[in-house]
């Protein structure tokens, strides 16, 4: 599908990058009109996915995040994190909410979140390759919002 | 990520502030365990009031809060969660594990 609009952002997988990802992603959507609520679904989605990368992806060293933001026709928002890390040997494990290979401070619940405030997620990974999140949302836009009944 | 935390009749309320990821709940754990370590609270108050974003990590740090009040044989109370948070945590499932309240300490 052609974009509208599109950037394409690449970083260290350092843990103080998730807050520039989210803000990065807050700030392209804002062109297309998001409702708060549809501002924090962004936001944490790309928090999620962006985490899986610099804690997962990379468990023992510094490696790069590759954030792709396309806006699509009909005000879709589509979001790509991809990394050239470890790969996910189980994807259909890494998926079932409550797991997770990560310290206390994962909660195994990242891809739920994901999977359940976007309209799409799909995630492709190669072990030893790395792993690419596609996810896609339509945002329905504030004046399109205030015109329902 | 900031907190402030207030103690008063055994019930210790955890301010926190800011947002809430990855970056940050490992140390925010850290300093909620040392928190309940120090005072053996009955019960342990999140205030979420000042939180401006949450990712799952919140809901690791709601789990291992409620892992430390268990072994008090406390309880662990939710306050003033803002709207995204409190999708955060119900799409953790967390309003079956802890009770939501309003309640917060004078300061």
């Amino acid at each position: 599908m052609k974009a509208e609009n599109e950037s394409v952002l690449q970083f260290p997988s350092l843990s103080a990058n998730e807050a520039f990802a989210r803000q990065v992603s807050a700030a392209f959507a804002a062109q297309m009109d998001p409702t708060l609520e549809e501002l924090g679904d962004v936001k944490t989605a790309v928090s999620e996915a962006v985490t899986n990368a610099i804690v997962h992806a990379y468990p023992d060293r510094i490696g790069p995040v590759h954030l792709r933001l396309r806006r699509l026709a009909g005000n879709v928002l589509e979001i790509t994190v991809k990394d050239r890390g470890c790969g996910i040997a189980d994807v259909a494990k890494a998926r079932e909410p409550m797991f997770t290979t990560g310290g206390a401070e994962r909660s195994g619940m990242g891809i739920t979140i994901m999977e359940s405030f976007m309209n799409s997620f799909s995630i492709r990974s190669v072990p030893g390759k790395g792993t690419t999140v596609r996810m896609r949302k339509k945002l329905t836009g504030r004046g399109e919002a205030a015109c329902k009944p | 990520m900031n907190y402030t935390s207030l103690l008063q009749d055994k019930r210790l309320t955890i301010l926190l502030s800011g947002e809430i990821d990855h970056h940050s709940a490992r140390q925010t754990m850290e300093a909620i365990t040392s928190k309940i370590d120090v005072y053996l609270p009955r019960r342990c108050v999140l205030d979420f009031g000042g939180v401006t974003f949450m990712d799952s990590s919140g809901i690791a740090i709601v789990i291992h809060t409620l892992r430390a009040m268990e072994e008090l044989e406390g309880d662990v109370c939710l306050a003033n969660v803002p709207p995204q948070p409190m999708k955060v945590l119900r799409a953790g499932g967390i309003e079956k594990l802890v009770r939501f309240g309003a309640e917060r300490s004078p300061a």
